[in-house]
């Protein structure tokens, strides 16, 4: 790929690439905006960037990752996605190929979230400015349910699901990374969170809050919402499932895992009468198969995230300070 | 002949520690020798007395007061003015004048009194065996107190009504009870019961002792509700009870406290110098860590502190301790009664809770403890007490009084510290004094946060002053700095070793330059290296530099480097050798082969492997290195392993190291040490253990020089290290150094919070701006 001056080069992107492998009506069209069909009266609207280093990683790509991404966020808001945008910024030098293995992961990970790419942009810098690939994707949704899913609408008493194990995408990113070689083979979780959270609404479970975990990990995500709902959770350390090769790969990095980033996790806060309905649901999908309740929204405690371990200890969660810092004296 | 002279009046207000010390009783007898009439009471400002009578008795009162204060007391001012006359007959104790609201001074819980223990004693006394018997000079303070002033309406005692017998004690002028707001009798004070781990009750009163005894020879673990929280007993001789309180414990190495029936029981088992004996017999009763005999072993089991040549001991600190110590007649192991590193159970129903799958039956009683005092933990260094926890008996006296914090104090009002995440104590100043809160424990867990939220509470309640500015800790991830983060108030950012350094100058009341030489674990700074090996300079006003520290080596896997030395060393041969450091025999010993990979794709990553100049760490790598621990389960094992190897050896030998200078900065370059060291094979571990030792005193040594500056401080966790604190001070004193070190607060991180207060007083009197 070569340092475009805009025109020309920007046009046979287009054409020879994100045309044909985003294949749809709007994006043929080649307009600077799409006109949308709509129907309904509440959109819901997110936008996300995407930078990760290798650009290709076990379980999953740059290109699956900011799909994923933006359908992730607006899943969690209740929606039903329905349109994405994709701005490209490449760097001069990346072989075509591998551009295109990216869009093609893109078209098809737009297909299995039933979203369209419907508009884009693309930029090329200078050699050196850019690691590869960057990815902006925004997207466009409507409500699932009337009920709105946030932070405040957390109740004392609520069961706090978990969606699967944690730590697979920060840990495998970074074995593939790095270098590091573990026990077994460990693939990301990257994955779309649509379905599943659909599942759950259509078959009209009530759920207070729905929140995807990505960087700083389950602790991070939970420590925010206590504060943003002003409640107390407690967590049973035991019951948060973690694959073997997470938690030897965390051993001997010193890494807690409950800090480690995600991309296809989220936690759904279920209100006690339906627990067993949201959990036998959710085991019925690809993305919750391996599902648990964590803990639960405790009524007096200040707002914090307390981990009950084995021993019965308390120990209390706060967001991931930069890095994992050593404390002790 | 006397000439006549007119009767006067004269109102006395003194200050300072003068309540629930038998100071108005004393004041009642003293006035009454001095033929004076008038009348004293508590207010929550300390004591007002009014007295007339003849001048010359005033005056001969006044002199006698300083003079003649009960043993406890603390006068910290006495202002006297000349009052209409009144004509009162007699002299009267009056009830507390709750109107005046000034500081005041609270005394901590003392162990019983002579006078006491002959009454526990004695079959004819009412009080024969009643576990809660105390007097004026002894008995529960601080932890039974809820506000000030001290009165028994404002303690954990007012749950009880006093009998007529407790309540003529009480009122009498003569009875040594008088006042004493703790008193209590078998017929109307707290009562003992032993319940079972579901809280079913199983005996009460002296039949409860008798069965605690029986569990407890059975080989139960026995959960006491002690002085300031519940501990833990078991038979200090019985292997397979400690063994199952260290299984239930989940404390597998860390040695336990033991309880001694008396001196002389101790003196069979420990070597006791006479500051040692002072300090286990003294009315606080700490924890002292002594050197224990050989023939110890006869009665301890190893299990009580493996490895380890020492043992912690304690006498009796309450007459519950001492009626269970007496009858057993051996020594019983007292151990914390908590989970993990969280506070101790101080409610009942808390410790059946949390410590239900950990006693199989609980001693206790229907007095509530206000709030948790752990045991405080002394040894004696360079022949003087060093403070390593200071709670029970010790707080909440207030420290000192700085001149310094008397002029910012009264100009600029009121500091607060609120200390380290570890080993947490908060400090406050108020009025002159600084006073530092009980040790509170790892703000790693709720339970110790809302005890540092409450401490912070009660120390600015009881001061009644609203602190102006919060100084904490730089590191970003502390509870303590996110405690402050929060608050709306003036904010101090204060470096980890810059506190360390100036609460070794708070203690000796120290003001002008100096170097603080601050050796510790892992302490922030803004550099993002994890700091612990620093010079620091202060030239007396307005400037703190850090001038020298330990050369850096890197920490596979952070934190977890702490509990596993394998790791420090991993990093420290790295530093000196790169990848050929990773297939060094010792680190094949401790890695298998695919972790030594991973461990070299961190190392050359710099993936969570952070630097560290940290003196902790090199020990815990030298101790890895000679074959002591890869892995501890307790802070300090390492080191302490490496210092007992040193033992019973006399030796000069060290290993070389160099001293650089880079711009205004020097680096002390252990690598020659190591390599040294390593390669040291011909000599035993203790003379290997020693020469390290000697080295890193050396080194200080070299570098004070270089710096040249006559006054040196040390303080961080690693001069609880007899032999490093011993050899490096007496080598500086032998090159003229003048060498200050820590006695009363701990040089680990429990005393961090006063260094803050103390810095922020030094720093505001040399005029320089607090920033937020
Ligand atoms: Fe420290
Ligand atoms: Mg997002
Ligand atoms: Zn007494
Ligand atoms: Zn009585």
């Amino acid at each position: 790929l070569g340092h475009g001056s805009g025109g020309e080069m920007t046009q046979r992107l287009l054409t020879n690439y994100i045309q044909p492998i985003f294949n749809n009506s709007w994006v043929a069209q080649a307009d600077d905006s799409a006109t949308l069909p709509w129907a309904a009266d509440q959109l819901v609207f997110t936008t996300d960037s995407f930078v990760i280093s290798p650009l290709f990683f076990p379980g999953g790509n740059i290109g699956e990752l900011a799909v994923y991404g933006t359908v992730n966020d607006l899943a969690m808001a209740g929606a039903e996605p329905k349109f994405l945008s994709c701005s490209l910024i490449l760097e001069e030098g990346l072989p075509l190929k591998t551009l295109k293995r990216v869009l093609l992961s893109m078209a098809s990970a737009a297909k299995t979230t039933g979203v369209s790419l419907v508009t884009g942009d693309t930029k090329v810098v200078e050699r050196g400015k850019g690691d590869g690939i960057y990815i902006n994707t925004s997207g466009v949704g409507v409500l699932l349910s009337n009920q709105p899913t946030d932070a405040r609408q957390i109740q004392t008493g609520d069961l706090i699901l978990l969606s699967g194990d944690v730590g697979r995408h920060g840990i495998s990113v970074m074995a593939c990374r790095e270098g590091l070689e573990f026990e077994s083979s460990l693939t990301s979780d990257c994955a779309p969170l649509n379905g599943a959270v659909a599942k759950l609404l259509r078959a009209g479970v009530e759920i207070h809050c729905l929140r995807d975990l990505t960087r700083g990990g389950l602790a991070t995500a939970l420590v925010e919402l206590a504060e943003s709902s002003c409640r107390g959770f407690v967590l049973e350390e035991s019951s948060i499932p973690l694959s073997e090769t997470v938690r030897g790969a965390c051993e001997i990095l010193g890494l807690d895992p409950l800090y480690v980033a995600n991309e296809g996790r989220f936690v759904a806060f279920v209100p006690e009468r339906f627990s067993n309905l949201a959990i036998s649901i959710l085991r019925n999908t690809e993305v919750g198969a391996s599902c648990e309740y964590i803990g639960r929204v405790d009524g007096e405690a200040r707002p914090q995230v307390i981990l009950r371990n084995n021993l019965g200890c308390e120990c209390l969660l706060q967001r991931l300070p930069g890095e994992q810092l050593p404390r002790i004296c | 002949m006397r000439p006549e002279m007119e009767s006067e009046r004269q109102q006395v207000e003194i200050t300072g520690l003068v309540q629930g010390v038998g100071f108005r009783p004393f004041v009642y007898h003293l006035a009454r020798e001095c033929k004076l009439d008038g009348w004293v009471a508590n207010h929550s400002g300390g004591v007002r007395i009014e007295v007339e009578g003849d001048p010359l008795d005033i005056d001969k009162f006044l002199r006698r007061l300083p003079e003649e204060k009960p043993p406890h007391s603390q006068i910290l001012s006495i202002h006297t003015k000349l009052v209409p006359f009144q004509g009162n007959r007699g002299f009267e104790i009056h009830e507390s004048d709750k109107s005046k609201v000034k500081s005041t001074l609270i005394l901590p819980d003392l162990a019983p009194c002579d006078h006491c223990l002959a009454e526990l004693a004695d079959p004819k006394d009412r009080r024969h065996n009643y576990p809660f018997i105390n007097c004026t000079l002894c008995g529960p303070r601080f932890s039974i107190i809820d506000k000030l002033p001290y009165d028994r309406t404002n303690t954990s005692m007012s749950a009880f009504t006093l009998c007529d017998d407790c309540r003529k004690e009480y009122k009498d002028p003569a009875n040594r009870r008088f006042h004493t707001e703790p008193n209590a009798c078998p017929k109307c004070g707290p009562q003992l019961q032993l319940c079972d781990a579901h809280g079913n009750i199983l005996a009460s009163s002296n039949e409860a002792l008798d069965r605690t005894l029986a569990a407890v020879s059975k080989g139960q673990i026995v959960a006491l509700k002690g002085v300031g929280g519940f501990q833990l007993l078991v038979d200090a001789a019985d292997g397979q009870a400690l063994e199952r309180l260290r299984k239930r414990k989940k404390r597998p190495h860390k040695p336990f406290a033991l309880l001694y029936p008396s001196l002389e029981a101790v003196q069979k088992d420990c070597k006791v110098s006479k500051v040692e004996a002072d300090l286990l017999v003294s009315r606080e009763r700490p924890i002292v860590i002594l050197e224990a005999k050989a023939e110890a072993r006869k009665r301890i089991h190893s299990l009580v502190a493996p490895d380890s040549p020492e043992l912690g001991v304690m006498l009796p600190a309450s007459p519950l301790h001492q009626l269970l110590i007496q009858k057993f007649g051996a020594p019983l192991v007292a151990t914390s009664g908590n989970l993990a590193e969280e506070p101790i159970c101080i409610e009942n129903d808390e410790a059946l809770e949390r410590l239900g799958k950990i006693a199989d039956c609980f001693l206790m009683h229907d007095r509530k403890i206000l709030r948790h005092l752990d045991d405080s933990v002394l040894r004696v260094i360079e022949n003087r007490p060093l403070m390593l926890r200071r709670a029970r008996g010790f707080a909440p006296l207030p420290l000192m009084r700085s001149q310094i914090a008397q002029q910012a104090t009264e100009s600029l009002g009121s500091y607060l510290g609120v200390g380290a995440d570890q080993k947490n104590t908060v400090a406050l100043s108020h009025s002159g004094w600084i006073y530092s809160s009980q040790h509170i424990g790892d703000l790693e867990n709720a339970a110790s946060v809302e005890r540092f939220d409450q401490a912070i509470g009660e120390l600015t309640g009881f001061q009644q002053c609203e602190p102006q500015t919060l100084i904490h800790d730089l590191h970003p991830g502390y509870n303590s700095h996110r405690w402050v983060q929060k608050k709306s108030a003036t904010k101090l950012g204060v470096q980890h070793h810059t506190a360390h350094f100036f609460s070794c100058m708070a203690e000796h009341n120290y003001i002008g330059p100096a170097l603080g030489i601050c050796w510790d674990g892992t302490g922030y700074d803004i550099d993002g290296v994890i700091r612990g090996g620093e010079f620091l300079y202060w030239n007396g006003d307005s400037s703190v530099e850090n001038i020298a520290s330990l050369r850096t080596f890197p920490l596979p896997g952070g934190e977890k480097a702490v509990r596993e030395p394998r790791r420090a060393a991993a990093g420290l041969l790295y530093e000196i050798s790169g990848f050929v450091a990773l297939q060094h025999h010792l680190l094949k010993r401790y890695f298998s082969r695919g972790e030594r990979r991973n461990l070299a794709t961190m190392l050359k990553g710099q993936i969570n492997s952070p630097r560290c100049s940290s003196a902790g760490r090199l020990f815990d790598a030298v101790a890895a290195l000679l074959g002591l621990n890869s892995h501890t389960s307790y802070e300090g094992q390492a080191a302490e392993a490496l210092e007992h190897s040193a033992r019973g050896i006399q030796s000069h030998d060290a290993y070389p190291f160099n001293l650089q200078q880079q711009g205004h900065r020097w680096q002390l370059d252990w690598a020659p040490s190591v390599s040294a060291l390593i390669y040291d094979e011909g000599k035993s571990l203790p003379q290997r253990a020693v020469a390290f030792h000697n080295t890193l005193a050396q080194m200080i040594l070299t570098v004070a020089r270089e710096i040249a500056e006559p006054r040196v401080f040390l303080s961080g966790g690693v001069f609880q290290n007899k032999l490093l604190t011993e050899t490096v001070a007496t080598l500086l004193r032998q090159n003229n150094f003048t060498v200050h070190s820590h006695s009363q607060i701990p040089p680990n991180d429990g005393g961090i919070a006063l260094g803050q207060v103390y810095y922020a007083h030094c720093m505001a009197a040399a005029s320089q701006p607090l920033g937020g």
